[in-house]
């Protein structure tokens, strides 16, 4: 045996007086930890391939599973962490960039839970949402600044399209390839029942979801995968993707081994090979540039959808935002560095970016100031874990939240980051028929159905709890919330005042 | 009438309603003490290969040969079950040769087993049904 640098993450711990051996786990991992020991007639674990994903602890019908961090410990260190000290001998074993799925999960500041939500108290009432009407319905799209009246005095309607959400959340860019089909059929069934948009991701639309074109957005990237007339004109908007949260700057990588014949056809490229997404878009290299693709997009679909364009948060955010405004896109769709990925460079995942709430912020901010604010439309994704970072990012500006990562969870991801592997035990970043199977559509539409139902109920807790009764009274209402152990920079940038000022 | 429907695109053969079904049909309240190292005696089957799997269990026929077929009426229907009378059946197996479905099986308890959709188990719906974790198997009215 070569010497092997790399101990196991994590610990297998099966109580083997519950243990009924009924070899669930060991038919259920598809990284073929467990197996049946015919000699000793006990259930042995290979810890090395263990991504603890839970699969098998889910399943076990005795709960005789647990999957622990492995207590086994390099000599410690401040600087040298066990991480940094691991990927050294990765990559001096492979000579290659380390990847990795999922959104930062380094130790920066959440912003989301420095700041404290605002409540009535005497002065002004709250208000009950079970027994007094709420709204929570928003509309997406460019509102005009003036309104034009025919001879007679008679409004003569100039609102370019919108889109009408019922509530202020929606499912995130997530590929068809990169997800499985049956975890785009559960998004886009959810989106249908719910009354919200699912966005294809730039992987192209099925042809089996054409039927959903209405809760669709259809994603137009670098690497123009699966777009054509019928694509775009089938869903409600199109939306541009200039970059991703989870990896601003550089491209996708969508390997050939997840190019099955399905995938194959909706993206428009051949039978096993990669999809490569460029990092930029090469007829894109300024505001004027991208101007000419959403009067092409917009020229397409008859000016009969809305145009939205996705950008990374990164450090000149405002300023970028407010190029966009200018470029005739309808809306803005920001992604924090929290945002998720099929897969990443864990360098560039783990260090590129800003956080969504500062980049809302100073966004907001910066097109108020300009008078701009109404040419478009502001949805913020990467990390909006629950409807408390719902209603902050409104109060922040957004006028509606993007979920991936959360939508995921709901449908059984139990965040492993090993979606780059293509083995996902729970059917969702797979095109192995037998795992894609894993996830039956009629559970997972549901569970997602019952997740938005759950947030927004919360929602018009929290805004009956504020005197509030409809989101566009919330919206960029920032007197609604307080920053705590915030400095001074931080609470500036954020636009808010600190808790008890 | 509520029917057992097994849909095998949702089958993952993972085994587990064969579990759930013999736990519940044990009469012991604690599953580990039910089955630990005890023969599996469920009361459907999953029939498998490396395609394709689903759940084997009585169809509750209409007209069932098996209740024809019973040489001491051990076997009759009640509230459209098909339900066994273990003191009533003799072992003479005719039934597990006649069912089409294999859904009848001979056991080491005397009489045979099969499915009677839980009734009597003090559940709602039967165990593999709840068992299921891809609701491969539902209870639907056919």
């Amino acid at each position: 045996m070569p010497i092997n640098y790399i101990f196991p993450q994590f610990e297998i711990l099966r109580d083997e007086t519950r243990c009924i051996k009924c070899r669930v786990c060991e038919n259920q991992c598809a990284n073929q930890v467990h197996r049946y020991d015919n000699d000793y007639r006990i259930m042995i674990a290979d810890e090395s391939k263990c991504v603890n994903c839970h699969r098998c602890v889910a399943l076990c019908p005795t709960k005789a599973l647990r999957i622990i961090k492995n207590p086994h410990s390099f000599r410690e260190n401040g600087n040298w962490t066990a991480d940094i000290i691991t990927d050294i001998y990765k990559q001096a074993s492979s000579a290659g960039v380390l990847l990795s799925s999922m959104g930062n999960p380094m130790n920066y500041p959440v912003y989301w839970d420095n700041m404290l939500i605002n409540a009535s108290q005497v002065t002004n009432p709250s208000i009950d949402p079970l027994r007094e009407p709420m709204e929570t319905r928003t509309y997406l799209g460019q509102k005009k600044h003036t309104i034009k009246r025919d001879h007679k005095g008679n409004i003569v309607p100039n609102l370019g399209p919108q889109l009408e959400l019922s509530t202020p959340i929606m499912f995130s860019a997530m590929s068809y390839g990169s997800l499985s089909y049956n975890a785009h059929e559960s998004l886009a069934r959810a989106s249908k029942s719910l009354g919200i948009l699912y966005n294809t991701g730039e992987g192209g639309l099925h042809e089996d979801f054409y039927q959903y074109g209405s809760n669709t957005i259809v994603q137009v990237a670098s690497g123009r995968f699966g777009v054509h007339i019928d694509y775009l004109n089938t869903g409600a908007a199109v939306e541009i993707k200039m970059g991703q949260g989870a990896k601003p700057g550089i491209g996708g990588h969508l390997p050939g081994a997840k190019i099955t014949e399905d995938v194959s056809k909706t993206r428009m490229i051949p039978v096993g090979t990669d999809a490569i997404s460029p990092a930029p878009h090469h007829d894109i290299y300024s505001i004027e540039d991208l101007n000419q693709l959403v009067m092409s997009l917009k020229h397409a679909t008859d000016f009969k959808k809305p145009v939205i364009v996705k950008i990374a948060a990164v450090h000149n955010v405002a300023a970028i935002a407010s190029g966009i405004a200018r470029s005739g896109a309808d809306i803005i769709a920001i992604d924090g560095f929290r945002g998720g990925t099929g897969a990443a460079p864990v360098r560039i995942r783990d260090n590129v970016g800003i956080p969504i709430e500062l980049a809302l912020a100073s966004v907001d901010t910066r097109l108020r100031n300009e008078g701009i604010r109404d040419s478009v439309s502001l949805v913020v994704g990467g990390s909006i874990r629950c409807s408390s970072d719902v209603v902050k990012a409104i109060a922040l500006g957004a006028d509606a939240v993007y979920i991936a990562t959360a939508a995921l969870l709901a449908l059984g991801c139990h965040l492993c980051r090993t979606c780059y592997s293509g083995k996902c035990n729970w059917g969702i970043a797979t095109q192995r028929e037998d795992l894609v199977k894993r996830l039956n559509p009629e559970v997972g539409y549901q569970r997602l159905v019952n997740l938005i139902t759950a947030w927004t109920h919360e929602i018009k807790e929290m805004m009956g709890g504020m005197g509030i009764n409809s989101i566009e009274a919330l919206k960029g209402n920032r007197f609604m919330l307080r920053g705590i152990g915030l400095n001074q920079k931080e609470l500036d940038i954020l636009g808010i005042r600190h808790a008890g000022e | 009438m509520m029917k057992i429907k097994v849909n095998e695109k949702w089958c993952l053969g993972c085994h587990l309603c064969e579990y759930y079904c013999a736990f519940a049909n044990s009469g012991i309240e604690d599953m580990v003490k039910a089955l630990k190292d005890m023969s599996l005696r469920p009361k459907l089957r999953i029939e498998q290969n490396e395609k394709i799997s689903f759940a084997v269990s009585c169809r509750h026929c209409e007209d069932p040969i098996c209740v024809k077929s019973c040489i001491t009426g051990a076997l009759s229907i009640k509230d459209n079950v098909v339900c066994i009378d273990k003191n009533r059946c003799v072992g003479c197996y005719t039934c597990v040769l006649v069912c089409p479905y294999g859904a009848v099986m001979p056991s080491d308890e005397g009489a045979v087993r099969k499915c009677e959709l839980c009734i009597g188990n003090n559940d709602a719906k039967p165990a593999c049904v709840q068992g299921c974790p891809n609701k491969a198997i539902e209870l639907a009215e056919v």
